[in-house]
């Protein structure tokens, strides 16, 4: 019979690590960012039907890159908690965070124990009502879970992105500058998105109870444009 | 509360299925007594259809046997943005019958990123009725209307349903529960092809007070209270409630015709 190698558990985790953060680095890039009427995800993706970003429940709304298979997966799995909590307690009682614990603990778990990691990084966002603010939960390959402000970028070139968002980004901005703040940093210097090439939407407090809206085609045009 | 993954045995895009795997479903009850247990009952509902889309109503009376059990019970509800549900029957089985349907269009259109045809919507609470058949084999019996705004024909559509979850398409108009047959034979006389809103409200609370004026089952216009029946439109810009000051206003209307014509009794 013979011996499996030993390898370093740092060394396995690494190995994990590398790979999961290489299929990611594949996909494009989206970025989430708060602006005054609520919260606006806006991803570089040339598809009109594989979509990147859609609708959890009243307030929560998901978006993922890298494998889409993965979060797609991941998407419905969150669709189905939301509305079985919805559906045996209450719609109030369905919240971001608890969604967010329960990703982390899934993509933690495949983490370590499965054959291989997820190659997704997921954007859980809630939109605030009655004067709780806007929330984005930025979710790793691993299961790590971050709070952030403002705004957070998932993908590949995430750090460059971020740090052009940081340039273009202020607090309570209108959705037409948000977007194209949004847009800029995506694209960089060398490039420039169409609305072909993107896939936004947004949770915004004026939608009433389903507050998830895609914005397309015209609205599109014109937020860019604004 | 951890993801419900499901690597075999994937419920897709149902919540009725996704219900059953976590072991949540609808308790049915299986054996039947004959002496059913007294519970609260919903009357009168109709439905209308107009020119943009479809005129749903309902009164707001709930009995168990001889005495009122609420006076201001819902019985029209939205399905979903392009549809409504209303019900009579058995209160208790129908609220969550209605809780369920909505839930399921929602969890469908979410997860398949496409809402159901309104004709697969009105399928859908076929099955949820006819899932009941046992309840209702013990006098817990759910009748509901289904009507929407089929997007696809640019009209509005009118199912009815009976115990078994049969499911029948009525052109025009369609009214059940104890006082459903006099308010359909109120809607009957006044309904002629391509009434506009106002006058589809009116027909629907004209046939509501008839109704009401029939059977001890279903309730008027209550102004010491302010409760007036429920109405609601649903057209290509989706399931709207009327304001309950414009039923008031059309109520007003309504008796002061009648007591001119003298018909106080």
């Amino acid at each position: 019979m013979s011996m499996p190698f030993y390898v370093a558990p740092e060394q396995v985790m690494k190995d994990r690590a590398d790979y999961a953060r290489k299929g990611i680095a594949r996909g494009r890039s989206l970025a989430g960012l708060i602006y005054n009427d609520g919260v606006l995800i806006c991803a570089e993706n040339q598809s009109r039907t594989l979509h990147k970003v859609s609708e959890i429940y009243d307030h929560i709304a998901f978006a993922g890159v890298g494998r889409y298979n993965e979060f797609d997966s991941l998407r419905t799995a969150g669709v189905r908690l939301a509305d079985l909590r919805g559906y045996s307690y209450s719609r109030e009682d369905v919240d971001a965070r608890s969604l967010a614990n329960a990703y982390a603990q899934t993509l933690g778990q495949v983490f370590t124990h499965e054959m291989k990691p997820y190659e997704v990084e997921i954007l859980v966002a809630e939109l605030g009502v009655d004067g709780n603010p806007d929330q984005l939960f930025h979710l790793l390959y691993d299961g790590t879970v971050v709070d952030e402000e403002n705004f957070t970028v998932l993908g590949g070139d995430a750090d460059s992105i971020a740090e052009r968002l940081k340039d273009g980004f202020s607090e309570g901005m209108q959705l037409g500058p948000a977007l194209q703040a949004a847009v800029k940093a995506l694209a960089g210097p060398e490039r420039t998105l169409t609305a072909g090439d993107l896939e936004v939407a947004v949770l915004a407090r004026s939608n009433g109870r389903r507050a998830f809206k895609r914005i397309l085609n015209g609205e599109l045009e014109q937020a860019l444009s604004s | 509360m951890s993801l419900p993954l499901f690597p075999t045995n994937d419920p897709g895009p149902s919540f009725s299925e996704l219900l059953k795997r976590v072991g949540g479903d609808v308790v049915v009850p299986e054996s039947g007594s004959d002496a059913a247990p007294q519970v609260t009952h919903g009357t009168t509902v109709v439905a209308i259809r107009y020119a943009d889309g479809v005129v749903m109503a309902g009164d707001r009376r709930a009995t168990e046997g001889y005495s009122i059990a609420h006076r201001a019970i819902e019985k029209v509800f939205p399905a979903d943005r392009h549809s409504g549900v209303s019900i009579a029957g058995a209160a208790g089985p129908a609220m969550e019958m209605v809780r369920l349907f909505q839930t399921n269009l929602e969890h469908y259109e979410k997860v398949e990123g496409a809402a159901l045809s309104l004709e697969g919507k009105a399928n859908q609470l076929s099955q949820m009725v006819r899932q009941n058949l046992p309840a209702a084999m013990q006098g817990f019996v759910v009748v509901p209307i289904f009507a929407g705004y089929d997007l696809r024909r640019r009209m509005g559509r009118i199912f009815k349903y009976d115990v078994t979850g049969g499911r029948y398409e009525e052109a025009d108009f369609h009214s059940t529960g104890s006082g459903g047959r006099d308010a359909r034979t109120t809607i009957k006389l006044g309904w002629k092809d391509g009434l506009d809103r106002a006058a589809a409200i009116e027909l629907a609370i004209d046939g509501l007070y008839e109704a009401a004026d029939e059977d001890t089952a279903t309730g008027g216009p209550d102004p010491v209270r302010g409760i007036y029946p429920t109405v609601a439109t649903i057209t290509d810009a989706g399931f709207e409630r009327v304001a309950d000051e414009e039923v008031a206003e059309r109520f007003q209307t309504l008796i002061q015709r009648k007591t001119e014509a003298g018909q106080m009794a």
